[in-house]
């Protein structure tokens, strides 16, 4: 359990540190440092699973299982690749006199409290402790979307507060009835909120109670997640405040909702297992396909109007959540592996194109589409950055978004066969509401006096090779992780 | 059926109809230093509530719930607003309620929907426990009814914290709190959100001159 301390305690002091010096111009270094030592002490705790299976007691408050694992180490990647990209970007902002000192500070100790919260969600083995991370994680995060404090940013900054805080209030709503549930079945009340524990005792939840508590957990975390109709935040957030925090928010707040999500999913089906309870069995299952789909459609067909670069792909990412929503929605193992993989290639494809964005919006000195011209033949590593990106994430092969996307379907196809229909046209619609906007802006006429910028492009090779990878082979321990947290979700192996 | 009931279970149920018509006084209160006495003492009635619970199940960590209740919701919590909105001059300010009649018929209406919604449970068969989670699920959604029908930035705050109060109340009443980590971690969620507001209402007032929340319309999907 060592791993897991210093998973957790890395950015709890680097965070407590920043905000006592974090206005020191070798902050920037700091944080890539502290973001790098989590990276390789999740590696490590990756490891110890690896090789000796689940880490903690079924009463103990920290729990590491397949599900959480690879989960906590995509965290810690990505996590990582941002600081590095950030230290840059963050410095030429600095450069332009767009941030004080004060606000760098500010800036280093939300990246790294914000880390902290999600390492903390993520491990946790407390539904009470899981609510505690995500509401923290608004709260780490609320400050940086207004970091610029102009108008719009304050005016993103104060509906993400609202929005989320009432959003993640109903699911601390949920929380306390899966607690008045599982106090008549479970007898020491300390431990009635351990997820192993309510596990074990899933079938003799009270169904009625469940059935409610999932409601107000599927708004809850749901709107953490960007699913329509609680989305509006999700843009505004990603678009106003600073690109390295949109690339961390896409990439990791996204996928932990949806983690916790599924955790009280599978609790909610273990209890209406029994149909004797008036309610469907998979009613859980079915409210999340027809959120997922919703938001699916929605936020495909909102790509196609965006005038903000960063509004673009924030759409695309609600796009994907929806998708993988719809997928754990969908249940059985095929379409659960197929929504663990994408919530993978997923993070690692966005975060690099808002990589690439910031970059982009930095040559081009705005972030309205319409201004952002011949990028390639400005400065090819960060325009070829976005198109292979952008390309990835429409789900082109030979990248591991079309892996994912074609398990999806196949699962859809096998399972509701009426519902490829749907999807296929949403892939449609997504595809080319991107790639109108793309081409223009890699290729058209280079604007007068734009020049290169100070980039930094390894972590977007990276993590676009990582997805290529993906896309080619899976290797033989991430399948078996993804196999393993398939039979935790859905009771049945898939290899 | 009520008369039959122990002297504090009773009390207990008199205090959650007190919290529940606190929660309509909110809505209907139009001054903003009113609004934050009475949401100060719907925090004290909650607090109250939360003792009286500890000393009827002899539930001790209750009593720490309880004075950090008292202390974080009906003291410092109001003090704060009521000095950001001294220092901001609002005092005297009014915030204008629309369809104030419309607004309580809604939300005697969402009370009623609430009683249905607990109806079927039948783990509930204590009469009190059924009272108790319809009243907090009702101050949770007059909270938001709160939020959504006021526009500036004092009464959301206070419809938000409002609705924390109708969260914790449900804890108390129906599971006689929670696991005293969570409800730490709660508490201090709650203590940090309120400091990002009051740093928020600054950044506001900087950004557009008023703390008139309705003003911050330019982001949008529509087209100019």
């Amino acid at each position: 359990m060592t791993a897991l301390w210093l998973v957790l305690l890395i950015p709890l002091f680097s965070g407590v540190l920043q905000a006592l010096f974090g206005q020191h111009r070798l902050a920037g270094n700091f944080n890539v440092l502290s973001s790098v030592a989590q990276l390789f002490a999740s590696i490590w705790l990756a490891w110890i699973v690896l090789q000796h299976g689940p880490q903690g007691e079924i009463d103990s408050q920290f729990y590491i299982d397949s599900f959480n694992v690879y989960l906590i180490a995509l965290t810690a990647l990505i996590g990582a690749t941002t600081s590095l990209f950030s230290r840059a970007y963050m410095a030429d902002e600095q450069a332009h006199g767009r941030l004080t000192h004060a606000r760098m500070r500010l800036y280093h100790a939300s990246y790294q409290g914000f880390l902290f919260t999600m390492q903390l969600a993520l491990s946790t083995n407390n539904l009470g402790v899981l609510w505690v991370a995500l509401e923290g994680a608004t709260l780490a995060t609320v400050l940086l979307v207004s970091l610029y404090r102009t108008p719009e940013s304050v005016e993103a900054a104060w509906k993400y507060f609202i929005i989320c805080g009432v959003g993640i209030a109903q699911a601390l709503f949920g929380t306390v009835l899966i607690y008045f549930a599982a106090a008549h079945v479970i007898p020491d009340p300390e431990q009635a909120l351990l997820w192993r524990v309510l596990v074990e005792h899933g079938s003799s939840l009270q169904p009625v109670i469940m059935a409610i508590a999932f409601v107000f957990l599927l708004v809850g975390y749901g709107t953490k997640v960007g699913l329509v109709p609680m989305h509006t935040w999700l843009p505004d957030a990603h678009s106003e405040g600073p690109t390295p925090m949109s690339a961390v928010l896409s990439g990791l707040l996204l996928n932990v909702a949806l983690y916790a999500l599924v955790r009280v999913k599978i609790l909610t089906d273990a209890a209406l297992a029994g149909g004797d309870s008036g309610h469907d069995p998979q009613l859980a299952g079915y409210l999340m396909m027809g959120f997922g789909l919703l938001s699916f459609t929605v936020a495909g067909l909102m790509l196609h109007r965006q005038r903000d670069i960063k509004r673009l792909f924030s759409y695309s990412s609600i796009e994907h959540m929806g998708l993988m929503t719809f997928a754990f929605g969908l249940g059985g193992p095929l379409a659960t592996f197929g929504a663990l993989l994408h919530m993978t290639v997923h993070s690692l494809t966005k975060s690099s194109i808002f990589i690439s964005v910031g970059h982009a919006a930095h040559i081009a000195r705005t972030q309205s589409i319409d201004n952002i011209r011949g990028l390639i033949a400005t400065q090819p590593a960060v325009g070829w950055g976005l198109l292979i990106g952008t390309t990835a994430i429409a789900g082109f092969p030979p990248f591991g978004v079309f892996t994912s996307e074609f398990l999806l379907l196949s699962a859809t196809m096998e399972i509701r066969p009426w519902l490829t229909l749907p999807l296929l046209l949403g892939f449609a619609v997504a595809f080319a509401g991107l790639f109108r906007h793309l081409h223009p802006m890699v290729y058209g006429d280079i604007p007068e006096g734009q020049t290169a910028v100070k980039a930094n492009m390894w972590p977007v090779a990276l993590q676009l090779s990582l997805v290529l990878w993906l896309g080619l082979s899976i290797p033989e321990f991430l399948s078996r992780w993804f196999d393993q947290a398939t039979q935790l979700i859905t009771g049945s192996h898939l290899l | 059926m009520i008369a039959q009931l122990p002297i504090y279970q009773q009390a207990i149920l008199l205090l959650a109809s007190l919290v529940l018509f606190s929660s309509f006084a909110l809505l209907a209160q139009t001054r903003v230093v009113a609004i934050i006495k009475v949401f100060a003492w719907q925090g004290g009635l909650v607090a109250i509530t939360t003792a009286l619970v500890a000393y009827d199940t002899g539930q001790h960590h209750l009593y720490i719930s309880a004075t950090l209740t008292l202390g974080l919701k009906a003291l410092f919590i109001p003090w704060l607003l009521l000095r950001l909105v001294n220092k901001m001059g609002l005092n005297k300010e009014a915030h204008t309620v629309e369809h104030p009649a419309m607004l309580l018929i809604v939300a005697t209406a969402l009370v009623i929907f609430c009683y249905y919604v607990v109806q079927p449970i039948e783990m509930l068969s204590q009469s009190i426990t059924r009272n108790t989670i319809a009243i907090s699920m009702s101050v949770v959604l007059l909270g938001m009814l709160m939020l959504v029908s006021r526009n500036k930035a004092v009464s959301q705050v206070v419809g938000f914290m409002s609705l924390e109060n109708g969260l914790f109340f449900a804890a108390v009443a129906a599971t006689h709190g929670m696991p005293m980590v969570v409800e730490l971690g709660v508490a201090f969620d709650v203590l940090v959100a309120a400091v990002i507001f009051g740093v928020f209402f600054f950044h506001i007032r900087d950004s557009i001159d008023s703390l008139d929340v309705s003003q911050l319309n330019r982001l949008s999907e529509l087209d100019e």
